[in-house]
This record gives structure tokens, C-alpha cells and sequence, in this order.
């Protein structure tokens, strides 16, 4: 009993310690923070979990950094706040990123968080889609131009004409047999279709990725001026990024309990079974089993190259900007 | 169970039988009632559900009626600027049920030039208000409501949605295309709608309340919550979500079911409650969503469960009261039975002056006392009458033994008889099958000369031949005298018995006079075994009959003598037919063979030997069998004058 209450004391003395030591080197820390801001492609969901964890966690502070993270979602265009100065940071597709840097952007990518596309098609095997060969002739559902470079250059790659019919955010078209083939974000409208009652065997998907298509997606943008001013605070926030993204795959309990938790705060419906797919998934993106040859947030030559010539392929960039002005290696010193 | 009491047998046996009885009939009950109320529960739900469903498609397929009537009227006129906003604005106005409603052109469809045009009238508190959707950061053409008819070239009902200007009411839109015939080809030119709020749809699907918790829910045809009473999943979650998120694959199953416009009956866990219900689930004809009706199976089954408790209580109530009432029975049984052993085991000491308790119940127990009673008495009757006769026997017995002294006190008993007389041996022997026989032997001098020997035989046995034998031996130690012949002696003796014999007696004898001077052996035979003749030389002869028959039987009867002349060394033995009969376990006789046989292994010893040889081989023979005859022997041998 004694021992007990004593270890009470020795525990309680220690908190008390380690809090007073807080307090005292907060401020001190506090002086030195660097103000900076994020903005995601979209609203707060799994897809960015890494990025809320870790300014939860104060992972970003950790790193000398106090972020705000501009909430993203159909009203805002991260390549927009990134260019005009309201985001020093921006999460962009590396097809974005590439175009906008051959339009002229001075952009820089210091991260590419993900390894592997996600964009994917998906048909009903009811309908008789079985190969790509069977798409020739369909209706296919596609989002705007940077997601339809993809499919595009799948159709190319296999001979199909098809009958495009612009996407919405929604599936209901694809599910109410509007189109035969739609476009989907495996981490999100997949098991959107999936939560519709339809069976994964009921569906036939075609993953970029294994089509030679490989389009890696989400990565961390920042202006190259920024980059130039202070280029240990991009270095600091892609550590960070890196750091609570490796936070949320580790704790998906915690990360998904913030990510409902900002998704109701934005009033946007979506359910946690929803959500832990997506962070399940982005874990199958960002560290995938196969590849990942880049390390985290590394970006290969070779992904750069074949997102690069698909867009010139199509006329959306008219030349490849250079991959070392593109590309600056920022890495997780734990990598190596 | 063996060794147990009768008590415990009964009720071990008679409770479990009424037990299994009792459950088998609970069973069949509950069952029974179990399967009539799901029957019922069914009948009704499906009602419920098919009125429900009524109720609302009947609203859904009137306020269908507005746009698709407006369709065939723009499909056949251009119907334009304040003319088609007057004509909005009265259905609006004019269908309470309709929030809001637009005509969507196709690009360049309303009047050549514009790329988009939507003129949208709504209901804004009492006000009916006017908004073009045809905005570029709207863009009409890829919303759901838009999109899924053109595609589809059919009307739809969209997924419902929330309205984020109007107060967070869910609503769902009508949307019918409408076609025109631009330079001789039909097009489609656009797209009308009817906006509907669907509070009215959730009161109704509210409304419904099963017993204490069951409940209504609507879903869409993406299996979306459009109504539940657990609010967070309305608008947010479909039935698919929440079986990934229970891992309820069941859930899934008839999710898909539901959306696929099936009805059904099931059995369903509620997501409410997590209580076990039923679910009747029926599509609406109009939109494709899905009404399902829980129906909590426990609420349900609640009489049915009270009632079974009740008839367990009772069950139990009358176990109890039956087990006392075996008790009760056992005991009245047993405790007599008990007192009865007792009394029994106070006999079995010899104590028969213990009180046998008395039972007055006159069942099977009470006939036992009485029984038991009587037995008593009876045993200590028996016990009495046989104290009694033991003594009598006793007393007769030893009466028995008197006369047996006595009967033997009248034959001659002391050998040599004649010491003094060295021309003859004589010795005899007699052994009574009982107390008292009735062979006799005596012998006597007639004169100085004449030796009279006889041995006799009376029919019969026990005290009446003891007597009868008595009067035979005192009638020939009467009637020879001297100068008498045997057969004189036994013409008379005969003659005496025969006159007065009673009881038809009879006696078989042999009477001989020996001269033993000169070994003359005169002889009479009445009836009676020959006896044998053993000669010196070895020889043994049976006596030559003389043709006599047993005394006492014929009055009138003459004997003849005859005559053998015994010499040196010979002698006669006689014997009455105990020797000769006298049996075994084999119910083999002895037989004059033995008989002559024994004779001829024991010839030349004494005399006394002989007879006791002869007896010995006679027992050895008869071993344990009891003796059936008197047993008799004499025997003379003539030693010369």
C-alpha cells in the first residue's frame, strides 16, 4: 500500500517535472517558430491524415514550424494559393506540378508523397467489361484534365475510341448504369461504389499502375522562391510531413479519431469505416510492398519521365522542364 | 436406486415422468404459439410495410405527375421568358409538397445563344424566389439531377441529398428530360425538376413504432439512410457501411436485397437496439428506395414469454405439490411397513407376545397387519398344540421303551443258556426295526431229553405285534409240554390264536424238538422261512418244508412234523425274513444267496460268532437304511451225547 502511494508521488513528481520543463522551453521554442501554411488538394479526409496528425501531435512544432492547415475542398485550388503567396506549401498531383512548372510556374516539388497512382477505372462485369479491350465503344465517365491524362493514355495504349461523359464528384451516374465505365480514386469512390451494395467481384478495375501507367500523385509544392528564402523550413516541413504520416500508419486509430473529428467540424458526411479504408489505402500508396524504390516521399527519375512525355504526349505541356529544376531531394534522414 | 427406500422410488420415478411429461407439453406449447405469433407478426408486417409504402408512393407519384406533364408541354412549345417563370412559379406555389423546381436547358437549347440556362423558382419562408442555376461555378450539367436522366433518357428520382440553403432539410429531385425537334432531328432539350422536401416521407417512416422499440427506416437505392431513428446515420451512412462496420455480412445480404427492390422477411438484428427483430422490408414502386419495418422479437414474444413463465411457476408450484403428496402417500405406506418389519424381526427372536400395531386403513397394508396378526396368533397356537404333542410323544415314547424292555425281558437273554449241557450250542439274537417287534424266539427242555426251540414271525410290526407276539410265546410255552410234537403244539397254538384274533393277525413260525441224545430234530414249519442245516462235512441244506401255513389265519388247519437227525458237529440255523430283507440304498434285499453265503465263509466257528458274523455282514450290507423288519436269528449245533 505504501509502495503503491509511493510510486503515486514518484510518478506525479515526474509529471510535474517534465511539464515544468515544457512550459519553460515552450516559449523559448515558441520565439523561433516559423509561421508557415499548407493547403491540401481536398477536405480534411484520410487522404491528408499524415498532415493533421502530425500538426496535432506537434510534430510540426517538433520541427520548428507553427502551420496552419488551410482547409481544403471544392472551393479552393491549392495550385492557385500556392502561386498567389496565401499557401507557402500545397499538396499537388505530380501531373499538376509538372504542368504547371512547364507553364511557366516557378514550382518546386520537395516531396512525393505518394508512390502510386490510385486514379483507376471501374466497370461492372455486367455489362460485359472484362479486359480494356471490351471498353472500345463505351460510355466512360472522366473527371477534369489531370485526371483524364491517365485514361487517356490507356485508351491510346490499347486502341479504344470511347464516348467520354464528364464525371462528377458523385458515382450515382456509374451506378444507375449512366456510363459503363467510371473513374474512381481507389481510396475513395472504389469503396464509395463498394458501400452502394455492389461486390468487389461484381467489378472489374483497371489500376493505372498496372498498366504501365504509373502516375504517382500527391506531392508536397512549394514556390521556388520560398525555396530559395528558406530552405531549411521547406526541409523541416516535409521531415514533419513525413514524420506524421508515418504517426498515422502506426497509430490509425488516433489519426482516423482526428480526421472524423475535422471532417464533422466541415460538416461533411462520411463514415469511419469510409475513412479507415482511405488511410489503409494511402499506406498501400505512399509505402507500397512493391517499388518504392524512391523512399518516402523520394520521387524517381523514371515516374517523373513517364508522367512527363504522357502529358507532352497529349499536348498538355509542350517540353519536359528539367527533373533536377523540378525535383529538390529533401530525405527523412531515418531513411538512409 | 436398489438399496433405496420405497419413498425415494416413487418420487425419483413418478417426478421425472411428470416432468418430461410437463416439458414435452411446455415445449409443444411454446413452439406452437411461438410459430403462430411470427406467422402473425408477418401477415402484419407485410401489411404494414405495403401500406406504408402506399401512403408514400402515392404522394411521390403525384408530385411526378407535375414535371412530367410540364415535359410534354415544353417537348411541344417555346415556352420562354416570363411565361415559363410564371408557369414555374404557380407549381411551385400551387404543390405544397414542391420546394422548388427549374426548367435546365441544354446549352444553346433555351433561346440559341445561351450556353447554360436554369431559372429556378423556390420556396423561401412564404415567398416563392427566383435564382438562375445556370452559373459557371454550378455547372448544372454534371449534377446528379441533371446528368442521370440525360444519360438514362428517362426520368429519375435523384439520391436524396441535403439542402444547404434551405435549413438542412433532406430533399430529393423529380427530374424528367424533355425533347425537342430541332431541324428535323429530336434532341434532348433539357431537364425538368421538382424539388421535394422529404420531412413529411421521415414523419411518416417516424411514425411507425413497433411495440417498444420498433422502428421504421428508409433507404435509398445507394442503400443510404434517408430515415432512421439513429440520426447520425441518416444521410451519412448506408445499410453497407454499417455491415463493414459491424462485419455484419448478413446486413450486407439484405441490404442488397433491399435495394434491389426485393421484399422480404427476415430475421434482423437492429441497429438501434442491437435487439433480435424481425424485418419486413418492401421497395416503393416510384423512387426504388426501400421501407423496412423492425419488429423486436422479445417485445413481441412478450405474452407469449410471460405466459411461459407463468406456466413454469405453476409447473414448479405443482412439482412441489405433488412431491409432498408422494411424501405423504410414501409414508403412509412405509411407516406402517416399518412398524411391521419390527414387530417381525421380534418374532423372528421368539418373542410372539409383541403387539402387532393396528392399522386401520384397510388398503393392502391394513389386510397385512391383519394378516401378520392372524399369523401371530396362529404360530403361537401352532407353537402350543406342538409343546403339547412333543410331550405326548415323549410320554408315548418312553412308554415304548417299557415295553420294549419288557418284550425283551420275556425272551431268553443269557448265553450259553444251558452251560451245564455239553451236547449242544445255542445261541440267538433279536433286533427290533422299532421299540417293540414282533418276532419271538424261545426255546426249552420238554423233558430231560427233549429241547424245544422255536422262532416266529407276526405280521405286522409296532406294539400290535409285540402284543400278538407275546400271546404266541406264551401259547407255545403253554401248549409244549412233554411228550408234545411239534405239530401238536402247533395245531393247538394255532387253533388257539385263530379263535379269538381281532385284528387278523397272523404268525409264520418254526418249532423244533431236539433229542439230544440221539440229534433227532422233529420240526414243524408254520408258514415260515426254511431254516438251514449246516452239516459237519461243510454242506449247508435249507430244512425240508413241511407244507405249513402262518398261525392264526386257518382254525381248522393240520400241520404235519417231520424229521432230521442232526449229527456230530451239524447245527440249525433259523431266521425270520428281516435278515433275508433287509435292504439297501439300492433297494436291493439281502437274499437267502448272501444269506448262504455268509453261512459258508462263518461254518465251524462258535455259534455266537456265526449270528454276530452274519448280523455284521447285515449292517455292513443295509448301511444308513433304516431297518424295515425285526431281524431274528437262532441257531443250535449238535455237539453228540
Amino acid at each position: 500500500m505504501v509502495n503503491v502511494k509511493m510510486r503515486e508521488k514518484c510518478k506525479l513528481l515526474i509529471a510535474v517535472t517534465l511539464f515544468m520543463i515544457i512550459v519553460c522551453v515552450a516559449p523559448a521554442e515558441g520565439d523561433a517558430l516559423k509561421k508557415a501554411s499548407f493547403i491540401p488538394q481536398w477536405v480534411p479526409q484520410a487522404q491528408f491524415a499524415g498532415y493533421y496528425i502530425g500538426l496535432e501531435k506537434g510534430i510540426y512544432r517538433k520541427h520548428g514550424i507553427d502551420l496552419t492547415i488551410i482547409t481544403g475542398g471544392p472551393d479552393y485550388s491549392p495550385s492557385e494559393l500556392l502561386t498567389d503567396g496565401r499557401a507557402d506549401f500545397a499538396s499537388l498531383w505530380l501531373s499538376t506540378g509538372i504542368q504547371m512548372r512547364a507553364g511557366g510556374e516557378k514550382i518546386l516539388n520537395i516531396a512525393q508523397i505518394m508512390q502510386r497512382s490510385a486514379l483507376m477505372l471501374v466497370a461492372k462485369k455486367a455489362s460485359g467489361i472484362e479486359r480494356p479491350r471490351d471498353i472500345n465503344g463505351r460510355k466512360v465517365g472522366l473527371w477534369g484534365p489531370v485526371f483524364q491524362i491517365q485514361p487517356r493514355a490507356f485508351f491510346k495504349k490499347y486502341g479504344l475510341t470511347v464516348q467520354v461523359v464528364p464525371q462528377s464528384f458523385s458515382v450515382n451516374l456509374f451506378l444507375r448504369d449512366g456510363v459503363d465505365v467510371a473513374s474512381a480514386m481507389w481510396y475513395n469512390e472504389y469503396h464509395t461504389i463498394l458501400n452502394c451494395g455492389i461486390e468487389p467481384g461484381e467489378l472489374t478495375t483497371f489500376f493505372f499502375h498496372e498498366h504501365d501507367l504509373n502516375f504517382p500523385e500527391d506531392g508536397i509544392y512549394v514556390l521556388e522562391e520560398t525555396y530559395r528564402r528558406d530552405p531549411a523550413l521547406c526541409a523541416a516541413f516535409v521531415l514533419a510531413s513525413i514524420e506524421g504520416w508515418r504517426y498515422a500508419f502506426d497509430h490509425p486509430g488516433e489519426a482516423l479519431a482526428v480526421t472524423m473529428r475535422n471532417l464533422q467540424k466541415e460538416h461533411i458526411p462520411t463514415t469511419l469505416v469510409h475513412q479507415k479504408w482511405m488511410l489503409e489505402r494511402m499506406k498501400d500508396l505512399i509505402l507500397p510492398e512493391k517499388g518504392g524504390d524512391a523512399g518516402m516521399g523520394g520521387l524517381l527519375p523514371a515516374d517523373y519521365s513517364r508522367v512527363a512525355r504522357g502529358l507532352r504526349s497529349i499536348g498538355l505541356i509542350e517540353s519536359v522542364p528539367r527533373f533536377t529544376s523540378f525535383y529538390k531531394v529533401i530525405r527523412d534522414s531515418d531513411e538512409k | 436406486m436398489k438399496n433405496r427406500g420405497l419413498a425415494f422410488k416413487l418420487i425419483l420415478l413418478v417426478l421425472s415422468s411428470v416432468t418430461l411429461i410437463f416439458l414435452l407439453i411446455f415445449g409443444y406449447n411454446y413452439m406452437y404459439s411461438r410459430k403462430i405469433i411470427i406467422e402473425n407478426v408477418e401477415k402484419n408486417a407485410m401489411n404494414l410495410a405495403r401500406a406504408t409504402v402506399n401512403q408514400i408512393d402515392i404522394v411521390l407519384t403525384s408530385i411526378e405527375k407535375v414535371p412530367e406533364n410540364l415535359a410534354y408541354v415544353l417537348g411541344r412549345s417555346l415556352c420562354a421568358g416570363e411565361e415559363l417563370n410564371d408557369l414555374l412559379k404557380y407549381i411551385v406555389q400551387n404543390n405544397k409538397e414542391i420546394y422548388g423546381s427549374t426548367v435546365a436547358f441544354e446549352p444553346r437549347a433555351y433561346d440559341g445563344e445561351k450556353e447554360r440556362y436554369a431559372p429556378y423558382f423556390y420556396k423561401s419562408g412564404d415567398e416563392i424566389k427566383y435564382s438562375d442555376l445556370g452559373t459557371a461555378s454550378y455547372q448544372y450539367f454534371f449534377q446528379d439531377w441533371y446528368q442521370i436522366p440525360k444519360e438514362l433518357n428517362r426520368p429519375v428520382w435523384t439520391e436524396p441529398y441535403f439542402d444547404e440553403g434551405g435549413g438542412n432539410i433532406i430533399m430529393s429531385t423529380y427530374s424528367v428530360p424533355f425533347y425537342r425537334t430541332v431541324e428535323g432531328k429530336k434532341g434532348i432539350a433539357g431537364i425538368i425538376t421538382s424539388d421535394i422536401s422529404l420531412s413529411w416521407l421521415q414523419e411518416i417512416v417516424a411514425s411507425i413504432k413497433i411495440a417498444k422499440t420498433g422502428y421504421g427506416f428508409l433507404i435509398s437505392q445507394n442503400g443510404t439512410f434517408v430515415t432512421h431513428p439513429k440520426k447520425e446515420l441518416v444521410m451519412n451512412e448506408t445499410i453497407f457501411s454499417q455491415a463493414e462496420a459491424r462485419g455484419d455480412e448478413e446486413l450486407r445480404r439484405i441490404g442488397r436485397e433491399m435495394i434491389h427492390g426485393e421484399s422480404g422477411f427476415v430475421p434482423f438484428r437492429s441497429i438501434l437496439t442491437g435487439k433480435l427483430c424481425w424485418m419486413v422490408y418492401a421497395p416503393l414502386s416510384s423512387s426504388k428506395w426501400s421501407l423496412g419495418v423492425l419488429f423486436p422479437q422479445d417485445e413481441l414474444m412478450a405474452d407469449v414469454v410471460r405466459l411461459n413463465k407463468i406456466v413454469i411457476i405453476l409447473g414448479v408450484l405443482g412439482f412441489v405439490f405433488l412431491l409432498l403428496v408422494i411424501v405423504f402417500i410414501a409414508r403412509s405406506i412405509t411407516r406402517p411397513l416399518s412398524v411391521l418389519a419390527g414387530a417381525a424381526e421380534d418374532i423372528a427372536t421368539g418373542n410372539l407376545d409383541v403387539a402387532i400395531p393396528e392399522i386401520k386403513t384397510g388398503d393392502e397394508v391394513g389386510k397385512l397387519a391383519q394378516s401378520f396378526d392372524y399369523m401371530k396368533t396362529s404360530l403361537k397356537q401352532y407353537i402350543a398344540d406342538l409343546t403339547e404333542t412333543t410331550a405326548a410323544k415323549e410320554r408315548i415314547e418312553s412308554e415304548l421303551q417299557i415295553a420294549h424292555d419288557i418284550q425283551m425281558g420275556i425272551l431268553p437273554k443269557i448265553f450259553p443258556p444251558f452251560p451245564d449241557m455239553p451236547e449242544f450250542d445255542l445261541y440267538a439274537t433279536i433286533e427290533p426295526a422299532r421299540e417293540v417287534g414282533g418276532d419271538l424266539f424261545d426255546f426249552f427242555f420238554l423233558d430231560d431229553e427233549h429241547l424245544c426251540f422255536n422262532v416266529g414271525d407276526v405280521s405286522g410290526k409296532g406294539v400290535p405285534a409285540s402284543l400278538f407276539m407275546a400271546i404266541t410265546k406264551t401259547l407255545i410255552k403253554t401248549r409244549a409240554t412233554k411228550g408234545m410234537t411239534p405239530e401238536i403244539v402247533l395245531n393247538q397254538v394255532n387253533q388257539d390264536l385263530s379263535e379269538d384274533n381281532p385284528s387278523l393277525l397272523f404268525v409264520t413260525l418254526f418249532l423244533g424238538t431236539l433229542n439230544i441224545k440221539d440229534g433227532t430234530l422233529e420240526y414243524c414249519n408254520g408258514g415260515h422261512n426254511p431254516p438251514y442245516i449246516i452239516r459237519a462235512s461243510g454242506e449247508i441244506e435249507a430244512v425240508e418244508m413241511t407244507g405249513g401255513i402262518a398261525l392264526g389265519v386257518m382254525e381248522d388247519f393240520s400241520f404235519q412234523s417231520k424229521r432230521v437227525v442232526l449229527n456230530k458237529g451239524d447245527a440249525i440255523f433259523i431266521y425270520s425274513d428281516g435278515v433275508t430283507e433287509a435292504m439297501n440304498s439300492k433297494l436291493e434285499l439281502f437274499s437267502e444267496k448272501r444269506l448262504e453265503g455268509e453261512l459258508d465263509r462263518l461254518k465251524g466257528l462258535p455259534v455266537g460268532d456265526i449270528i454276530a458274523g452274519v448280523m455284521e455282514k447285515i449292517h455292513e450290507f443295509s448301511q444308513d437304511e433304516p431297518q424295515t423288519d425285526d431281524i431274528t436269528m437262532l441257531i443250535i449245533q449238535y455237539n453228540g451225547s
